[in-house]
């Protein structure tokens, strides 16, 4: 406890002057109803904050025609239900969504950026943590640093050095990374990774670091080399860790919209829910039994992740929000 | 035509060989690290740890800031030098203006309300019955897409002409209370304000998250000390447990300060930049991958990082600082 924290405890006494006792009863009561009056606050915030959600829930099991005639607050007078909506927006035809293969798309995106995103991270930050090389503070710094930059710095010639690849003069370096079909996922995952990788470290790091040395330096003087001492010493110890960026990483890939926009493009092979439903809701703006089922699909998988691993959620949660 | 399962399996086997793949590269680079020559081992085993992100952070990051500040001085194909025209361009053109001051609207409102609205539900449920089931309704949004909750708010904000059924929550109540039913999207400046509005729904969960921690370490005896001597819950809230946690309201306030500088999903989602509600980020992406205009995009961009640098700085002076105070 430091001293900082102990004053206003210390202090607080002084205040205590006899006269204080008189009104004391008074006092009581006042804290009594401040006390209704902040359920009241607390409860009106929490209201306020569910309602929406649960007008679009309620919205995406009602028949097209009562979503657009009646408000959803009507349902306890003329309760209808269908699931018409969500077999339509994920497996109708094209323009109504066809949900399902975007919801692939989802998946295909995500789960690969965040086995690559988890492992490089881990490695990087091992060696920034444990190895000792020359300018190792120097890269840590700039690792660090790169957390600032905002996405849109990085969009333009990351682009173009996908659609043109890299050349010195005349020789080719590096092929354009023009795709077909299911190959063209490469470039999202590659821009993803890219990304999710200074954050990655930067969590990483904070755990690595704070290994006991005894129990690394103990198997370094058993003669066990670097890649050893990373599979059978640094990783079980960090599995919480690597949940936690895990899961993160996860759900920011999940519900990236500008990332996905640039290097996937809108086309239904390889473009994520966040990108189609975005395009819905500005084409089809009051095509509201697609727009409420729809953002249902794409939110089932993150409050599927959320309530069931809500501890490891709040933890890379400080951190993580710099992202982006 | 409808859903075709087939159609997808190249995509899920193409996940499969990248994962496997990936995941053997990486096992046999950590077996190898081991067993290569003697001379300058920790150099290059090193190399082999940090190389893979050494090298993506380069290509992904390290030249494209470069890059990207270089093309703010280019013209719209990026082939000829203009100078400072881009940036005199963004201060000038009425319409970017207007981007502008949007953007600076956002960051006035956006956190300093979503940071209040979590910190006054972080103390009115503190140590309540429920607890833990109050904060998960206030934190839920953090977990949804900026899309789905753009989606859920244009919802709320949804209109029917006058005289038939309202659908929307908000043209529901606003004709309950006498008002005729308005198209709230169209309405300047209010609409901005009503984007703004989803922003605070998504990060007051995390402010009121962050905000509970700091107020759960605030000692129980100073509490309880307070309670003695009969200070009222409001003069306990001002004279102890705001200033106790002051240094995490900052690192708060500023964290979603960068996060609203940067905010791009609802505004496109909502209204794509339409009747004056574009914000920088969104400005940005029109002007380089819709019009093509990449100085006038590169521009824009590194005005962005101009804005976050600072805002960066100061949250890690009082990071480092709330973290020595503990």
């Amino acid at each position: 406890m430091t001293p900082n924290r102990t004053d206003p405890g210390g202090r607080a006494p002084d205040r205590s002057s006899p006269d204080r006792r008189g009104p004391a009863q008074a006092a009581r009561v006042r804290a009594r109803l401040s006390g209704a009056a902040g359920s009241a606050a607390a409860i009106a915030i929490a209201v306020l904050w569910t309602l929406p959600t649960a007008g679009l829930l309620i919205s995406s099991f009602r028949p097209e025609e009562q979503i657009k005639t009646t408000g959803w607050w009507t349902v306890p007078f003329d309760p209808e239900f269908t699931l018409r909506n969500y077999a339509d927006v994920l497996f109708g035809s094209s323009s109504d969504g066809r949900l399902a293969s975007y919801f692939i798309n989802s998946f295909t995106i995500a789960v690969p950026t965040m086995v690559f995103v988890v492992l490089l991270a881990a490695m990087a930050a091992y060696a920034l943590a444990w190895m000792r090389f020359p300018g190792r503070d120097w890269l840590f710094i700039g690792v660090f640093a790169l957390q600032i930059v905002p996405l849109q710095m990085s969009l333009v010639p990351l682009l173009r050095l996908f659609s043109d690849g890299v050349a010195i003069g005349t020789a080719t370096v590096l092929p354009p990374l023009d795709l077909p079909g299911a190959f063209q996922f490469t470039n999202v995952w590659i821009a993803h990774t890219m990304f999710g990788l200074p954050l990655g470290i930067f969590l990483m790091h904070n755990f690595i670091s704070r290994l006991p040395s005894s129990i690394i330096e103990a198997a370094r003087a058993d003669g066990a080399g670097h890649g050893t001492v990373f599979r059978r010493i640094v990783l079980p110890l960090t599995v919480p860790a690597l949940v936690s960026l895990a899961i993160f990483q996860f759900l920011w890939v999940w519900n990236d919209l500008l990332v996905a926009l640039i290097f996937a493009g809108g086309s239904i092979e390889v473009a994520p829910l966040t990108v189609r439903l975005a395009e819905l809701a500005g084409t089809r703006g009051n095509e509201w039994q697609r727009l409420t089922a729809g953002a249902f699909v794409s939110m089932v998988v993150p409050l599927l992740v959320f309530f069931s691993l809500q501890r490891y959620f709040a933890r890379g949660l400080l951190a993580g929000s710099m992202k982006g | 035509m409808g859903f075709d399962l087939l159609s997808e399996l190249p995509k899920l086997l193409w996940l499969v060989i990248g994962v496997a793949g990936f995941l053997a590269v990486f096992g046999v680079l950590l077996l190898a690290v081991d067993r290569g020559p003697r001379t300058r081992r920790e150099w290059w085993q090193a190399a082999c740890f940090l190389g893979p992100a050494a090298l993506l952070l380069l290509v992904g990051l390290v030249y494209p800031v470069v890059r990207t500040t270089v093309l703010s001085f280019m013209d719209g194909p990026g082939q000829a030098w203009v100078g400072l025209r881009n940036y005199a361009w963004m201060f000038t053109r009425p319409e970017i203006l207007v981007v502008l001051r949007n953007t600076l609207l956002w960051v006035l409102v956006a956190p300093a309300l979503a940071t209040a609205t979590g910190l006054v539900y972080a103390v009115l449920v503190d140590r309540a019955r429920y607890e833990s089931l109050a904060k998960s309704l206030l934190f839920m949004p953090m977990a949804i897409s900026f899309v789905g909750a753009s989606i859920i708010w244009k919802f709320v904000y949804a209109h029917r002409p006058a005289g038939s059924d309202q659908i929307g929550l908000l043209n529901q109540v606003w004709t309950l209370l006498g008002g005729e039913p308005r198209l709230w999207l169209l309405d300047q400046p209010l609409n901005t304000l009503l984007l703004i509005v989803i922003l605070i729904w998504i990060q007051a969960g995390f402010a009121m998250v962050i905000l509970s921690a700091a107020i759960k370490a605030i000692p129980t005896d100073i509490i309880e000390a307070a309670r003695i001597d009969g200070v009222s819950p409001l003069q306990l809230f001002w004279r102890v447990t705001l200033p106790m946690i002051w240094p995490t309201v900052a690192v708060v306030l500023i964290t979603i300060s960068v996060q609203t500088l940067k905010v791009f999903d609802i505004v496109r989602t909502v209204t794509g930049g339409q009747f004056s509600t574009s914000v920088i980020a969104n400005e940005m992406y029109n002007q380089a991958f819709r019009y093509g205009e990449l100085g006038q995009g590169s521009a824009l961009a590194v005005f962005l990082f101009v804005l976050v640098v600072p805002l960066v700085l100061i949250q890690i002076r009082s990071t480092r600082r709330s973290r020595e105070a503990q």
